[in-house]
């Protein structure tokens, strides 16, 4: 690989929004949980809840901020490294990232105030409130970035004058075919990576025994939804795949595996892609059954890359990450179920399960990665597919220049990551306040009984 | 649809200047960190806590509206200012996060932290600064140019200090309040005699822009803004070295009249560069999105910004009067 600008403005320009998109999937989903707290809390008046709640909006507070100040360098990066992108793309992509500052970053940044250090100084309705608007504003944010992406993706509602792209309906650019599906899946799984986020680490706080009533309160809230939405998420995923066959056949080749066109194609279960050679080697595959799931017909056709050759997506990484997103969404169906059916029965999970759930704590960020892994790199060679390649909108900085702002962000991002698991870490071995409420009661008892 | 461009220009002025003076106290802020006892750190951080996170969205609407707006602006500017930009960036990411570690990681890594904060604060404000000069002077490559951004990478962070101090005059009491006012001392004279100077040097550095203010008529029209930019200066100067009125708790007085001095600041600058948005190289009608485009944002803006105005005022009434050590619960 040569460490061309063009290379090195994708490396860093991939660092950049993996990183950054690690932190909003924790807050667009946790930021609902945080609400079914509060909620619980008004209706119920049980403390627990309200100890929840403080324990986990220090985190969201601490998650948001990386999320807001990564997503600063997002919003310059168009510019700094991409420039062509905006002066082609510019009618489309400009208003929708405005609308995205507009209705939902000032929402979110304001009455996270509130949220965070308002406790005392609005009523509980107004917090309520704030909360909520909370929660709105980070899945606004979502449906104006998802709906940027994947216009980039499956581009409809536009014409091109002059190599400029112009507006022909703003409904159709922002309700494009890709869009309901990716919106839908990605906020579910920000849930389903928000829900085992704070069932993992309550597993973790219970396994280091400083865990209290409200601690299971959380594993529990955790785990069902998990157990709601896994099933939930595989049925969009499937939705999304069609919707992708239909739109961006390439794309599926790659993560399919499937080289040339063939009807009753067999699902490629795992191998290895090799683009020199066009094949799969150790390919272990299960006939006709990739043609039942894309087509949901037994003797479908799939097109194979060998008919998009220099037209397709790098094969092995799409290949590889789609295999990664499914493992682990299976992983949680899995470990979601046995959990749920365990809690059904008793209060606390055994042993297993506690471990099960602590390691499972960062793996909706795999999953998530690994999803956008596939549609980003499956999207390639296009920056918008169709219309625009990524290479003809790059900066055409030094070599030397980049290099230095790339090693300059990692060395940032590793800190910060290490800084972030390290705090988490240390939040969580903090006796809960509700295990120390609990003692306090005892504490009395006993000297009543004295 | 000639208006469009004119209007968004206005609201990308409006978004930056807002932007320097609300993210400009909390900048300053935190450049004025060290000089504090660790108890004063902690206090004149939960002056800024509440409303940080918002104060930086103003800079995102800025880039926003240049990217919404003037799409074939975006690209020259920011690809030409690509290093102090990603400087900016890490300074602004490092004071963001430093935020919220510094309460929050093990006690021993406190002092880290802080020190990240006062770093991230003033690197931003100074490539800010840096990247003012830079534009101002037309994105040009000239020794003359980079004296001119340097200049100013030192000016704007005297600016913020002096916004910080301001803050601190509103939203203190007691002994930090006088201490505020003793560091506002310090850099109000700095702050007049570099503005001064720049006032001076942008038109000898600047052509274009000498031709446009000094000529007449528009000489004689332009007069309020420097007049009264010298009269703020004065009530600032007037009101630190006066301990009555700072003694009656009238500081606030102070960063109103630093509001007043930005404001005619960037009225100037804005009748320099206009109608340009690159200097002299693109008009903001060369640079505009479509009719179509700038039509859809148009509606966009004239509802979300005027709301954002008023949740605003909302979270600022909320956490109104001096400041306590914050508290979650």
């Amino acid at each position: 690989m040569e460490l061309d600008p063009f290379t090195l403005s994708r490396i860093q320009f991939a660092l950049n929004i993996s990183f950054h998109i690690l932190f909003p999937t924790i807050t667009i989903g946790l930021c609902w949980i945080l609400l079914f707290f509060r909620m619980r809390f008004t209706f119920t008046q049980d403390n627990d809840w309200e100890y929840a709640y403080f324990f986990w909006v220090k985190i969201f507070a601490l998650t948001f901020a990386i999320g807001v100040v990564s997503g600063i360098t997002m919003s310059f990066q168009f510019g700094t490294n991409w420039p062509g992108f905006m002066e082609k793309a510019g009618n489309v992509a400009g208003p929708l990232l405005g609308y995205e500052v507009m209705t939902a970053f000032f929402l979110e940044a304001s009455f996270l105030a509130i949220m965070l250090f308002g406790k005392n100084r609005v009523s509980n309705r107004v917090h309520l409130f704030s909360t909520f608007m909370v929660a709105i504003g980070t899945t606004m944010s979502a449906f104006w970035i998802i709906s940027l992406n994947s216009w980039m993706q499956t581009p409809t509602g536009h014409s091109m004058q002059d190599g400029i792209i112009q507006i022909e309906s703003w409904s159709e650019i922002i309700f494009n075919p890709s869009m309901p599906y990716r919106l839908s899946h990605m906020l579910v799984a920000s849930l389903l990576t928000s829900a085992f986020f704070v069932a993992g680490v309550s597993s973790w706080r219970a396994r280091q025994k400083v865990d209290g009533p409200a601690t299971w309160k959380v594993i529990r809230t955790g785990v069902f939804l998990a157990a709601i939405l896994s099933p939930i998420q595989i049925f969009i995923g499937d939705l999304h795949g069609l919707n992708t066959l239909e739109h961006q056949p390439a794309k599926i080749a790659a993560m399919e595996g499937v080289w040339e066109t063939e009807k009753g194609a067999p699902l490629t279960l795992f191998g290895i892609p090799d683009e020199q050679e066009r094949t799969t080697h150790y390919a272990v595959k299960i006939p006709k059954l990739a043609s039942l799931i894309l087509t949901h017909d037994i003797n479908g056709e799939i097109i194979g890359l060998n008919d998009f050759e220099g037209e397709h997506p790098p094969v092995g990484m799409v290949f590889w990450s789609f295999r990664v997103m499914v493992g682990i969404g299976m992983l949680m169906l899995l470990i979601s179920w046995v959990c749920a059916f365990l809690l059904f029965s008793r209060e606390r999970l055994p042993e297993f399960g506690q471990r099960a759930l602590s390691l499972m704590t960062f793996s909706g960020w795999v999953a998530v990665l690994a999803g956008w892994y596939v549609t980003e790199i499956g999207r390639q060679p296009w920056i918008v597919t169709g219309l625009i390649k990524s290479k003809d909108v790059v900066a055409d900085h030094p070599p030397e220049t980049l290099l230095i702002s790339l090693a300059a962000y990692s060395v940032l991002y590793i800190g910060l990551m290490a800084s972030y698991i390290s705090t988490l870490r240390y939040m969580s071995t903090k006796k809960a306040r509700s295990l120390m409420e609990q003692e306090e009661k005892m504490k009395l008892d006993l000297n009543r009984e004295a | 649809m000639e208006w469009l461009p004119i209007f968004f220009v206005g609201v990308m002025g409006f978004a930056l200047l807002v932007y320097t003076i609300l993210d400009g106290y909390d900048l300053g802020i935190g450049i004025l960190l060290p000089l504090a006892s660790d108890d004063y750190k902690d206090l004149m951080i939960s002056t800024i806590g509440p409303f940080w996170d918002a104060n930086e969205t103003w800079i995102v609407l800025g880039i926003g509206v240049l990217l919404m707006a003037f799409p074939q602006a975006h690209g020259i500017v920011l690809t030409a200012l690509y290093a102090p930009v990603t400087i900016m960036l890490i300074g602004l990411t490092l004071r963001g996060v430093a935020f919220d570690f510094r309460v929050k990681a093990k006690t021993q890594y406190k002092q880290s932290w802080n020190r990240l904060f006062f770093v991230g604060s003033l690197t931003a404000a100074s490539a800010q600064g840096y990247m003012l000069g830079r534009y101002v002077m037309g994105l040009a490559e000239t020794p003359i140019a980079t004296a001119f951004s340097i200049a100013i990478a030192i000016l704007l962070p005297v600016l913020y200090i002096m916004l910080g101090a301001g803050w601190l005059l509103v939203k203190t009491e007691g002994d930090l309040y006088k201490l505020a006012a003793k560091w506002a001392r310090w850099f109000v004279l700095p702050l007049g005699l570099g503005l001064f100077l720049i006032s001076i040097a942008t038109p000898l550095a600047s052509a274009s822009i000498a031709a446009k203010w000094f000529s007449l008529p528009e000489a004689i029209g332009l007069l309020p803004i420097p007049l009264a930019s010298l009269v703020a200066y004065a009530i600032v100067v007037w009101v630190l070295w006066t301990p009555k009125i700072l003694d009656a708790d009238y500081g606030w007085i102070v960063f109103v009249a630093l509001i007043i001095l930005c404001v005619m600041c960037t009225l100037g600058l804005a009748y320099s560069i206009f109608p340009d948005v690159v200097i002299g190289q693109m008009t903001i009608w060369e640079a505009a999105a479509s009719t179509e485009s700038l039509q859809f944002s148009f509606y966009g803006t004239v509802i979300a910004v005027p709301s954002i105005f008023v949740y605003t005022v909302f979270i600022y009434r909320a956490f109104s009067g001096k400041s306590t050590e914050l508290s979650y619960e």
